[in-house]
Parts: C-alpha cells; structure tokens; sequence
C-alpha cells in the first residue's frame, strides 16, 4: 500500500471510529466495562461491621480467651491492660476525662459504638500483620477490650448474638456537624480593616517551647 | 492606565503603612542598588566557573528528573516527637520553598496508618457492592477505558493540620504548623459514572470506601456527596500517583478532610446508614469544650497562611520584599486575603496571582519595603460563600482547645529587627 493510500485507510478507520462512540453512549447508559463480583470475592473483601451488627461474622469469644491473645500480639503496643506503651494508643480508663486539659479518649472513654473496635480489629490489627485472627479471636479481644473498661463482666462471651445489647457509655455525646449554625459569625460581608483592636500583645512564643526539628539561630540581615 | 495602577498601589501602601502607624521616617527610602563591596568585579562574573568551561553529564544521565543539588534541602521533613512511629506517622509540604498553586508530586506531604503499600496495578481491583443493582469489579485497565475522563486541581488538607497549636504557638514553621496540605491535579473519573454502571438502589444513602493497604482505611461518605464530584483518580499533575499518595487509585473528595480521599482505593460499597469506622469515631471527631464531641466535620473551612517571610523563611534583607502566601476552602474558591502587619489592628488586601479555583489552592502577594522594624504577620482568607477566616481566639471561644482537627485560625509570625520569625500567638 502506497502511504497516501494508508493514510487514507486510518483516516477512514478513525472516522468510523469517532462516528460509533457518541452513538454508543447515547443510545445506553452502560459502558458494559468490568465484571459481576463472585460472592467469594465479596465476602474476602467486605468485613465492615456497623453498630447494628450488621456485617459480623458467626462466632463467638471469652474476655478470658481475649485476655490471653491480648498478652501474646497487642500488649507490646497497647500495655498489659490497655494502658498504652510508649505513644501507642491506650485503649482502656479515661473516664470522666473528656472535659479536662487532657482527655484521655479510649474505647470506654470515648468511642461511641463497640462495632468500631471489632471492625477495627479484624482489619488492621495486630499493627504489622493485619488480617490474621480467626472471627473468634476477633471476638475474644473485642470482649477484652470491652472488660478493660468494666463495660463487661470477666465472664462474658461475646457473640454475633448478643453483639447489639452491649452499648458505650459516650454514644449519646456525639452529634453532627454544626458549624453553620454554631459558627454562623464566622460568614461576616465586611470584616473589619482598620483600628480593628486597640493593642496587640504578643502572649505566646514557639520558641519557650522549642519542639521544632533543628531550630537554629538567628540568620543575618544585610 | 499602567501609571495610574502603580500610583493607586503605592497610595494604597501608603495608607496601609500609616494606618498601621509604621509610616515613620524612612520607611519609604529607596534602597540603594546592591552594587558589588567596594567596587570590586563580582568573582561570580570575571572568574570563569567550570559550568561555562566543561561539559556537563549528557542526556538521560538521570533518566528520571530530580531537583538541583542546590535544591536538597527542599524535602518533606517530619516530627518524630508526634507520633509511636513512622509507619503510622506524616510528613509536611515545604510550603516556604514552594510558589505557585500546584505541588510537587515529590513534596505533597503523607500520612499513612500502616506504612506506604506498594501496590502491583496488574493485581489491583476496585469491587463495587452493597445496595446496587450489580456487584461489580474492575481493573486498572477497565477504569481508563471509561468515558468522561476529568482533569481537576483540588488541595488535599488533613483535619489534623495545625492541630497542634490549639493550646498555642507550638512549632516554628509554616511547613509544620500549616504543611499537611497540598493543591495537585488529579486526572480520573467521577465516581458517580460507576457507580450509574453498577446501578445504585433507591434505598443507597451512604458509600463505604476501603484502601487495599494493611490499615484497611475506611470512610463512610454521604451518596449526594459521591454523585456530586467525588473522583476516582490514578494520575496527579500528569504522571501516575505516587506510591505515597495511593498509586495506583484514590479517592478524591474536593473540600473535605483528606483521611477521606482513600488511598490504594480497593472497594466501595453503598449502605443506607454510616458505618462509624475507627477513623470517623475514635479519630476524626471534634471534641468540644463541654465534653461532647461533633462528627461528620467533613468540609476544611477557608484558611490561608503566609509562607514568606516565616521562621524557616527570615527576611533576608531590608527594602523591597516580597511577602507570599497560600489560600484554600472546602467551601468554595478564595475571593479575597488580606494581610496585616500589626497583628491584626489594620489590614490591606493582597495581590492575587494564578487561578482562584473552587476548592483549589490559590496564591496572594505583598510587594512591600522592610527597614527593619518589628512585624506581626497575618493572613486572613475568605471564600465564596462569604466566610471569613476566624482568628484562632475565635475558634477557641466555640471550641475549647481539645478539638485537634479544624483548627483554620489565623497564624501570626513575629518578624523581628534581625529578619528572624517566630510562631506567636497575639491577644
């Protein structure tokens, strides 16, 4: 084929091309791209659970089993009794705290649905090799989780049955974004421009603190 | 024309300066051109350097881009103090090295829950479930192969930036006090053209979004919210994501906090109620003062910070300088900043340069003359839907100082007699 022929021939083909396309995604919605997902795949992937149980799986555990697997994969971060090694997250106490200069926000201290904390758990922890624990483990530290906090008895067996009947005590302390009411002064046409306060103090410095990677010292002025 | 302009500005400055009560003697002196010490030729011109005497490394000696080694010290940087560890840590933006409105992909800050998953795009599958006609799963591939592809530049801003300032000032930095921001281009689709292919049932109100990395990140994000403009993109500022920043798919939710915009995006599935994950209950709730706390604070009120002059920016020299910022809201585009000298007594509106976009990052300038008197910076942003940067009293007056997240208030740098700046708090 000579190369004005060929040309010819690939203009053609694209003309044909650009003339089907917007007569496809008019006449139907669908791109027909992708495929169904397998049952298989769906129940690999989606473990979330809500507070109403929605999403838990079959299967049941002891605070007593719970106890025992907390010692063995979680206490090296989270302390012997929820109580937080290092900076890693403390997971038990904090009661009363939520008020005062340093709130302590744990499972029973703060966190509204215990939903969140088998959610939690069955995806992402322990912290380096998520996605290990059986159901029933999941269970377990969930009830031991909840016994560090005294919102469960030391002989309690959690279960997908009796999941929905435990509640936390801060659920009814969350409420929804306000801030268009309870901010309404911040939406303000004309801000003030000039002799907007009488004095300017300074009243904080960074640098008392000194928290700052290598700060350094003062640079030169030319 | 261009002569009346310049007098309305140099009036402008004028007042502005007198208003401020810093219109003192001298102010306004030109400053001398900078002529070499004594006279002497610059050795930087009559001396030959070996870049104009011998060849440099030829093409494709780095096949892939990186700065100039002058440049090294423009890196994301981190505080270890923050956080357990680095796997479950952030780094910060260096906004004071950086103009414009967009980011380097290379210095768009992080924040991972367990570590940067390297994810292979052949094995990688976004599954769509839940309240929908089909349950459905597509690969990279199928994804590029959808019509209405979008390009679009939104700032990401994590709810935690500046929250360590609410007791006071904390860290000396604009790229620690403000850097968990950054303003990209992302190329994808919207999210409502699959989820229109996979049909979503009358009874849908809620979508779930999962990332594939070992955190399993989850986020519940209202239906009105996916059809409205929500992406899912595999490109920012033209290449491929960063690992760091989800390759080979994310989330993008223009406006809202960025723990929402899911990276390593593996699955969406649509409820008719929020799932309450760890990340929107334990984290990412707003305590109050009171003791109770708000959820579902999504949207990044407007906000802006000058960039230069600040602590790791001093001024360098008196005269003509160039006072820079950056400007952003989950509410709109940034119509206007102004910007004080004196603490937030008097202020002057700033020169805008670049695109304003919705929900976009967008830059101010002051073109001003220093003579080494003391500054108290600030910048006050405000959107299109007529809010107005609150100062971080403000904020603190609603809040208390136990809230972490959302904390938009307007930052002061001291700028002292040496050039040097300072992270302060002013009455």
């Amino acid at each position: 084929m000579s190369k004005s022929a060929k040309f010819i021939a690939i203009a053609a083909a694209a003309t044909i091309a650009f003339a089907v396309a917007p007569a496809l995604s008019q006449g139907k919605k669908k791109s027909g791209l992708g495929r169904v997902a397998l049952p298989e795949e769906i129940a690999a992937w989606d473990t979330d659970v809500r507070p109403d149980g929605a999403g838990l799986p079959p299967g049941k555990g002891s605070v007593k089993e719970g106890e025992a697997l907390f010692q063995e994969q979680c206490a090296a971060c989270h302390g012997e009794f929820g109580e937080g090694a290092g900076r890693w997250p403390v997971l038990a106490g904090g009661q009363g705290s939520l008020k005062s200069e340093g709130p302590e926000k744990t499972v029973g201290s703060f966190w509204p649905y215990a939903s969140t904390t088998f959610d939690y758990i069955r995806r992402a922890m322990p912290f380096g090799n998520a996605q290990s624990l059986t159901p029933d483990q999941v269970y377990a530290l969930t009830a031991y989780v909840l016994q560090l906090n005294d919102l469960v008895k030391e002989d309690f067996v959690l279960s997908r049955e009796n999941f929905a009947s435990v509640k936390l005590p801060n659920e009814k302390n969350f409420y929804d974004d306000d801030r268009e009411v309870s901010e309404k002064h911040f939406w303000n046409k004309k801000p003030c421009m000039t002799n907007c306060k009488v004095e300017v103090k300074v009243t904080g410095h960074a640098r008392v603190l000194d928290v700052t990677p290598d700060s350094k010292t003062g640079p030169k002025v030319d | 024309m261009m002569s009346e302009k310049k007098a309305h500005d140099a009036l402008d400055r004028r007042s502005f300066l007198r208003a401020s009560g810093l219109a003192g003697a001298g102010l306004f002196a030109t400053s001398a051109p900078v002529l070499s010490q004594q006279g002497k030729p610059d050795p930087a011109i009559t001396d030959v350097q070996d870049w104009a005497r011998n060849l440099g490394p030829g093409v494709v000696s780095s096949p892939y881009g990186k700065p100039s080694e002058f440049e090294k010290h423009v890196i994301r940087r981190d505080v270890e103090w923050l956080t357990a560890g680095k796997e479950s840590s952030v780094s910060f933006t260096p906004l004071h090295e950086l103009d414009g409105v967009i980011t380097p992909n290379g210095l768009c800050f992080e924040r991972h829950h367990s570590g940067i998953a390297h994810v292979d795009p052949a094995k990688h599958r976004l599954m769509l479930n839940g309240l929908l006609d089909r349950q459905m799963v597509f690969t990279m591939d199928d994804l590029k192969r959808f019509p209405g592809r979008q390009n679009r530049a939104y700032f990401l801003e994590c709810a935690a930036n500046s929250g360590m300032e609410w007791r006071g000032a904390q860290l000396n930095g604009c790229q620690f006090t403000h850097g968990m921001v950054h303003n990209v281009w992302y190329t994808g689709i919207p999210l409502k053209t699959l989820l229109d292919e996979a049909g979503v049932k009358t009874n849908g109100k809620w979508i779930l979004a999962e990332g594939a990395d070992s955190s399993g990140m989850t986020r519940s994000i209202p239906l009105d919210k996916a059809m409205k403009d929500c992406m899912v993109a595999w490109a920012m500022n033209g290449e491929a994501l960063r690992p760091e920043q989800g390759y080979p798919l994310r989330l993008v939710v223009p406006g809202w906090e960025g723990n929402m915009w899911v990276k390593w995006l593996r699955r969406i599935e649509v409820g008719d109620q929020p799932w309450h994950a760890r990340e929107e209950t334990s984290k990412y709730t707003d305590l109050l003062a009171d003791g109770r706390s708000r959820r579902f604070t999504w949207i990044m009120d407007a906000k802006s910070v000058i960039t230069n002059p600040s602590p790791q920016a001093p001024l360098k020299h008196k005269g003509p300088n160039v006072l820079t910022g950056i400007a952003w809201s989950g509410r709109g585009s940034i119509t206007r900043v102004d910007v004080s000298i004196d603490g937030g007594k008097n202020w002057r509106t700033a020169r805008m340069d670049g695109p304003s976009m919705p929900l976009s990052m967008a830059r101010f300038y002051v073109d001003f003359d220093w003579n080494g008197q003391e500054l108290l910076l600030q910048s006050r942003a405000m959107d299109s839907s007529g809010y107005v940067q609150p100062t971080k009293n403000d904020l603190r007056q609603v809040r208390g100082t136990n809230s972490i997240y959302h904390n938009n208030g307007i930052q002061t740098w001291l700028v002292r007699a040496n050039g040097e700046a300072e992270n302060v708090e002013v009455s």
